[in-house]
């Protein structure tokens, strides 16, 4: 995000229902470690008791899963024994339409360094990385690292992850880290059971582990003030799309979105609204409308069909088209498989190819042609769920189902051809640098039906 | 103990040998990538089931104990 994307984001966060806001954004970059003291004081809690205090608050994972974090470091430090643990902060954010772990990274590095050396105290580590994927991240780390010298129980070592959609999953890290390519891995076993070097390893999001550091000091009670019983706390969320101020913004969980919405303007076109695509290029798409109500959180999000993700939302304007957005997304996300799994390095891309011939195809073949177009696309979504190494083919699947689903007034009008707005300008940021980048038009063709 | 059939979808290559030995709980996709029944494998076909696990051209089959050892960690993103 920008500057003044960021300078708007502190501005606006005066009114009411911000109360004990910002927590882990502050406001103007807190870079040397005597300002960051000055800010937030040091560490209290440490080890066995800062585990069990981070499962008093109910602290989740903010990288996508919401894992429970204390669950997580209870299991990796019983595991560590002799041989000890290993830690790795994970703020590659390979999420193209996601920017909150890069502003937290340039606005409080410390923060998340106390939270990496917490974590490695708590569950005797032996080693500690900091996973980014640009130099310029690296660079500025690195002086913050070099600053804090002995502060840290281990040294943190920063690593630069190769920029590539699936190279942030867990399971890539950790291969990347024991000298392998940054692609997901078989899971058996899992990291935390044998992760880095044979050693029982913490993936955890920078976020996480800086609200780590903030429970170390304040305690269970102060983290629970804030978000909803399921779902206590803050969260980093970045909206984009068609918003008036796109940028990385900190809510309290439950907040609705109509109002996380608000702090970014608002979308910024006529018509308003038309929907959200919440939990990013890995979430779903939620309604505009009613559902616009919907608390932010990754429990009522579920509920309503959509996800909270990493915390991104996307806004489509009423003049944009949701079939259209959303093929191009898909089409971005077949060519990120790493082609390792059979069913993901066929099933994307064909998924792909029905989308858009559902989107942008010319129309006039008749009822017939589109119903086995939409037929093919179900039984695709069947053929790649749950049978790839890591969850891009599910997180696929789910985001051209929810298309199917919240668009479906859209499919039957896009049976006699493209809407007018699919003609247009995308809304929605796709990487150019991605493979399939060809224009959907001329990638439509008849699919097999 | 029942055992669950399971495929490395990283090593396998689409051979098809594993749903021609043992069609009753194996099918292809269109890609030829087998797709396996869920479930434990009926206490019938173990024996047919390990055979075919060493049938595999690729050792992307695998016949393990169910259920499998992954409790703890959830199936999200990870990102």
């Amino acid at each position: 995000m920008t500057e003044v994307a960021d300078a708007v984001a502190t501005r606006a966060l005066e009114p009411a229902g911000r109360a004990g806001l910002p927590r882990v954004l502050p406001p103007v970059p807190v870079r040397d470690l005597r300002g960051h003291q000055e800010r937030y004081g040091v560490p209290g809690l440490r080890g066995p008791e800062l585990i069990s205090e981070v499962e008093r608050a109910g602290l989740t994972g903010r990288g996508g899963a919401a894992f429970p974090a204390g669950k997580k470091l209870r299991s990796v430090r019983e595991r560590a024994g002799l041989r000890g643990a290993v830690v790795i902060a994970n703020g590659v954010e390979s999420e193209p339409a996601s920017a909150k772990d890069a502003s937290l990274l340039a606005r409080a590095p410390h923060l998340v360094l106390d939270g990496i050396a917490l974590a490695a105290e708590a569950t005797a580590a032996r080693e500690a990385y900091l996973c980014v994927r640009r130099q310029v991240q690296a660079d500025a780390l690195a002086g913050a690292i070099a600053e804090r010298g002995g502060y840290d129980p281990v040294p943190v070592q920063l690593a630069l992850v190769p920029e590539r959609y699936v190279s942030s999953a867990e399971s890539a890290l950790v291969r990347y880290l024991n000298g392998g390519p940054a692609l997901p891995g078989f899971t058996t076993p899992r990291p935390f059971e044998r992760g880095v070097h044979g050693r029982p390893t913490l993936v955890s999001n920078v976020e996480t582990l800086a609200n780590l550091a903030l429970v170390s000091r304040h305690g269970a009670g102060w983290f629970r003030s804030l978000g909803t019983a399921s779902a206590p706390g803050s969260a980093l969320v970045t909206v984009s799309g068609a918003a008036r101020h796109p940028g990385v913004y900190e809510i309290a969980f439950g907040t609705p979105v109509r109002d996380m919405l608000a702090l970014a303007g608002g979308g910024g076109e006529i018509g308003g609204v038309q929907a959200v695509l919440a939990g990013g290029y890995f979430g779903s798409w939620l309604a505009g409308g009613a559902a616009l109500g919907t608390p932010a959180a990754p429990d009522t999000l579920r509920a309503a069909g959509a996800s909270f993700g990493a915390g991104i939302f996307l806004v489509l304007p009423a003049a944009g088209c949701g079939l259209a957005e959303t093929a191009r997304v898909v089409r971005y996300l077949a060519g990120q498989s790493a082609g390792q799994c059979g069913p993901c390095f066929n099933g994307l891309p064909a998924i792909a190819d029905a989308l858009e011939q559902v989107a942008f195809g010319p129309g006039g073949g008749g009822r017939g042609a589109h119903g086995r177009t939409l037929r093919w696309l179900r039984d695709l979504f069947g053929f790649v769920e749950g049978r790839g190494a890591c969850h891009l083919p599910d997180g696929v699947a789910r985001l051209a189902a929810s298309a199917l689903r919240v668009f479906a007034d859209d499919v039957r009008r896009h049976e006699r051809g493209p809407c007018l707005a699919a003609r247009g300008h995308p809304v929605f940021p796709v990487p150019t640098w991605a493979a399939g980048a060809a224009t959907p038009l001329a990638r439509a063709r008849e699919v097999r039906g | 103990m029942s055992k669950q059939l399971r495929v490395n979808p990283l090593l396998c290559t689409a051979h098809g040998v594993c749903a021609g030995l043992l069609p009753e709980l194996i099918s292809l996709d269109p890609w030829g990538y087998p797709i396996l029944a869920s479930g434990p494998v009926p206490p019938g076909l173990e024996s047919l089931a390990r055979r075919t696990v060493t049938s595999c051209p690729a050792l992307a089959l695998l016949l393990e104990s169910s259920p499998p050892a992954r409790t703890v960690q959830p199936r999200g993103s990870g990102k």
